[in-house]
């Protein structure tokens, strides 16, 4: 059977972020904890295999033990077994430390429940907004790399090859890889589907698998946590707020106010910007 | 449909159904718990103030774990006049040990409470909207959910949808509103500093106050409050849906009125409004309790009307009556009985408790709203009862005795002369004193 693996990351609602004043970074506290967007896109095409094909599907996540909600959620919606990894010394990660200790946790879960054929991530984070984790992963596990794919056209079981969609700047890439391949998700791919009411009942009561520095015993520490995060914040700064002209409509009625609308729109640039001209 | 049947199915985990899943669980039954916001807590709104005493006899100090906010140890009602107020309070260094209540927050609250129907052994179905009751041979015997496979089968249903209850509607036992008998809150949660709050209200560490006013709402009947949270405010009014109506007027502008109020206005000074909510409460007390019970069925908290206006107590009667439900449950799962004959224990348990009797007490307050004209009750007889303060406590050479006269003409014309002030005294102590 087919063993796909889900990456996951539990971020702060982005909808809900403000940014203090006075220190000028973002409040945490409070602002509720939602799955990455783009990973569940991910876990949804997982998912979507497994209905097709059968397959186990595995969730895994680095992250505060508040991070079960999330995996919690992932088994709702179907996912056969969540694993959190968590641990006080992968804190302060950075995606180079992340990825190493990702890239592990997968190869351990293809020792526990059969090698693994596809990873998934989302193209990347609300909060890091980087997009490195899956690629790094990738690389750790000499995985094919499929970055931004918006579409899987076919998958062959027997022959082990997979057909995508990658949505380039310029154009799409229809590319076919061997498996195993590392797939990170578009918002385009999928739709995520709302978990049914024995999913939601099972995840009720399921527990997470939960992994600690101790369940890798050939772990390097050097590349783990703060100590094995290269990456300096030089300085971060609220953007000022740009002045933009503001022009007021009025008209007798809602269909002259509509004209008027669209007519002082296409007096600007933007049409043309947008190809609409 | 989900294969799995329960014990028990709860619906909404607000403090009446959580303290129903938390009783039932912890008595062994199988619970499910269903609440339709993002997690228990997520949408709900009230002042609000916890009472120490109900919750106590479920969980033994829970304040001591919950996320409570101060410990109210002052309480003032003001009545207040287009630019006065004339105030009583009450602050006692006893409701320190043992406490009395706390202010808290739904959001807070609600999540840790349902967490203990959790922990022991309630089985949590949230974002998941019970849409219909699912009936066998006249009874209830289950839930139908907007989720995919969604029925769910269980002996027992105990409805604590809340003030809305679109279920007990479903049943029959819950009609609509009328316009008299419920009003519409409006509530804003203000930011400030710890210390601003502490000063501004005279308070030390976790030391908490309310306030209660009436007056100064349009002449329409209905009630303010501001509460003290850690470090922010609730500022928040109520008012009779069928007033608001009549004078059509928006609730917000009342809100926005009365923030403008001298006694209130430097409170609440540089303060960010953070949130802004509104919500029904149910106001018809005793005379719109429906039957609490049925076959496979109970209902309550604000589903059953459970709310004592007078007092702002809810969340105490919500708790109660989901602990009452919770342990008829048990009994009737132990002898398998879920007729209205077992179940029917809740109506009578419920009549011998405190709930009952408050809200008896007070039933007479629903007619004399309905009676009396708000404009006077909430507009006049306090704007009266200001000027008449104003002229006693004037020094203006005037007699004495003159300005008593002059104080008591000025509330007797505010209430329509010396026989309808009596009235309105009679009808109110009977009001209140059932
Ligand atoms: C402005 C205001 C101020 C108040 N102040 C106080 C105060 O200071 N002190 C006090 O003790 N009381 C106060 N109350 C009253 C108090 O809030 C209520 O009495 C109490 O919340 C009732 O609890 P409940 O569990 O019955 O209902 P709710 O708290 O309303 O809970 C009902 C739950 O059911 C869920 N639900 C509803 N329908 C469905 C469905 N179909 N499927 C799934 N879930 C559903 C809802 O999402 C909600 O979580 C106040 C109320 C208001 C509006």
């Amino acid at each position: 059977m087919l063993h796909i693996v889900a990456c996951i990351k539990q971020v702060p609602d982005s909808r809900e972020i403000r940014i203090d004043p006075k220190t000028n970074t973002l409040i945490r506290q409070g602002v509720p904890a939602i799955v990455n967007f783009y990973d569940l896109h991910g876990l949804e095409e997982a998912l979507r295999i497994k209905d097709e094909y059968g397959a186990r599907v595995t969730v895994v996540t680095m992250g505060p033990p508040s991070a079960d909600k999330a995996l919690k959620l992932c088994v709702s919606m179907g996912a056969d077994e969540g694993v959190l990894i968590s641990d006080r010394a992968f804190a302060g990660a950075d995606t180079l430390a992340t990825s190493y200790v990702v890239a592990l946790a997968v190869e351990k879960a293809a020792q526990e429940w059969g090698p693994v054929d596809i990873v998934f991530c989302g193209k990347q984070t609300l909060d890091g907004d980087t997009g490195q984790v899956g690629p790094g992963v990738a690389c750790r596990l000499d995985y094919d790399q499929l970055t931004y794919v918006e579409k899987v056209e076919h998958l062959d079981e027997a022959k082990k090859e997979i057909i995508v969609h990658r949505h380039l700047e310029d154009g799409v890439e229809r590319v076919k890889a061997k498996l195993p391949v590392l797939i990170t998700a578009l918002a385009e791919l999928n739709k995520p589907r709302r978990a049914g009411l024995p999913g939601v009942l099972k995840a009720g009561r399921y527990q997470p698998v939960v992994w600690t520095t101790n369940d890798f015993p050939d772990i390097d520490r050097s590349k783990i946590g703060l100590k094995g995060s290269p990456t300096i914040v030089g300085k971060t700064w609220v953007p000022e707020p740009k002045k933009v002209e503001t022009q007021m409509l009025t008209a007798e009625s809602t269909a002259v106010l509509a004209e008027q609308l669209i007519d002082s729109l296409y007096a600007t640039e933007l049409p043309a910007k947008l190809g609409w001209a | 449909m989900a294969e799995e049947r329960f014990d028990a199915i709860v619906v909404g985990a607000g403090p009446a159904g959580s303290a129903a899943a938390y009783t039932m669980a912890s008595g062994g039954l199988k619970v499910a718990l269903i609440e339709r916001g993002e997690f228990p807590g997520a949408k709900n709104v009230f002042g609000g103030v916890l009472y120490r005493k109900q919750l106590e006899e479920l969980i033994p100090e829970w304040w001591k774990e919950a996320p409570i906010e101060r410990q109210i140890i002052e309480q003032r009602m003001w009545i207040l006049g287009k630019e006065s107020a004339v105030t009583f309070s009450h602050r006692n260094e006893k409701y320190k040990e043992p406490p009395n209540c706390f202010t808290g927050l739904r959001v807070k609250f609600d999540q840790w409470l349902a967490g203990k129907a959790e922990k022991a052994g309630a089985v949590p179905i949230y974002e998941t909207v019970v849409t219909e009751l699912i009936h066998q041979n006249g009874k209830v015997v289950g839930v139908r959910t907007d989720r995919e496979n969604g029925d769910l089968y269980g002996d027992i249903v105990i409805l604590a949808d809340g003030v809305n209850s679109l279920l007990g509607k479903s049943l029959g036992v819950h009609k609509e509103w009328a316009p008299d008998e419920v009003s519409l809150a409006v509530k804003e949660i203000i930011a400030l500093p710890k210390e601003k709050i502490q000063d501004r209200f005279n308070l030390d560490d976790n030391e908490g106050c309310t306030i209660e006013f009436i007056g100064d709402t349009f002449g329409m009947a209905g009630l303010g409050f501001i509460y003290t949270n850690q470090d922010t405010i609730s500022l928040g009014v109520g008012v009779m849906v069928n007033d608001l109506k009549k004078k059509k007027i928006k609730p917000y502008e009342v809100l926005d009125s009365i923030k403008q109020h001298p006694s209130i206005r430097r409170l609440i000074q540089g303060g960010e409004v953070k949130e802004y909510s509104g919500h029904l409460i149910p106001e018809g007390g005793f005379t719109s309790m429906p039957p609490l019970s049925g076959d496979g069925w109970m209902i309550c908290g604000d589903a059953a009307q459970m709310v004592n206006a007078v007092h702002r107590e809810g969340t105490n009667l919500a708790i109660a009556s989901g602990k009452i439900a919770g342990e008829i449950a048990i009994k009737a799962h132990q002898a398998g009985d879920y007729s209205i004959r077992a179940l029917g224990e809740y109506d009578r348990s419920v009549k011998s408790s405190f709930i009952h009797n408050d809200l008896k007490k007070y039933r007479g307050i629903h007619g004399l709203f309905k009676e009396m004209n708000s404009d006077t009750l909430f507009g006049s007889l306090p704007q009266a009862l200001n000027d008449a303060a104003y002229e006693w406590l004037l020094v203006d050479g005037v007699f004495k005795k003159e300005k008593q006269r002059k104080a008591v003409r000025t509330l007797k014309s505010a209430a329509g002369g010396n026989m309808e002030l009596l009235r309105l005294g009679l009808k109110g102590w009977r009001a209140i004193n059932g």
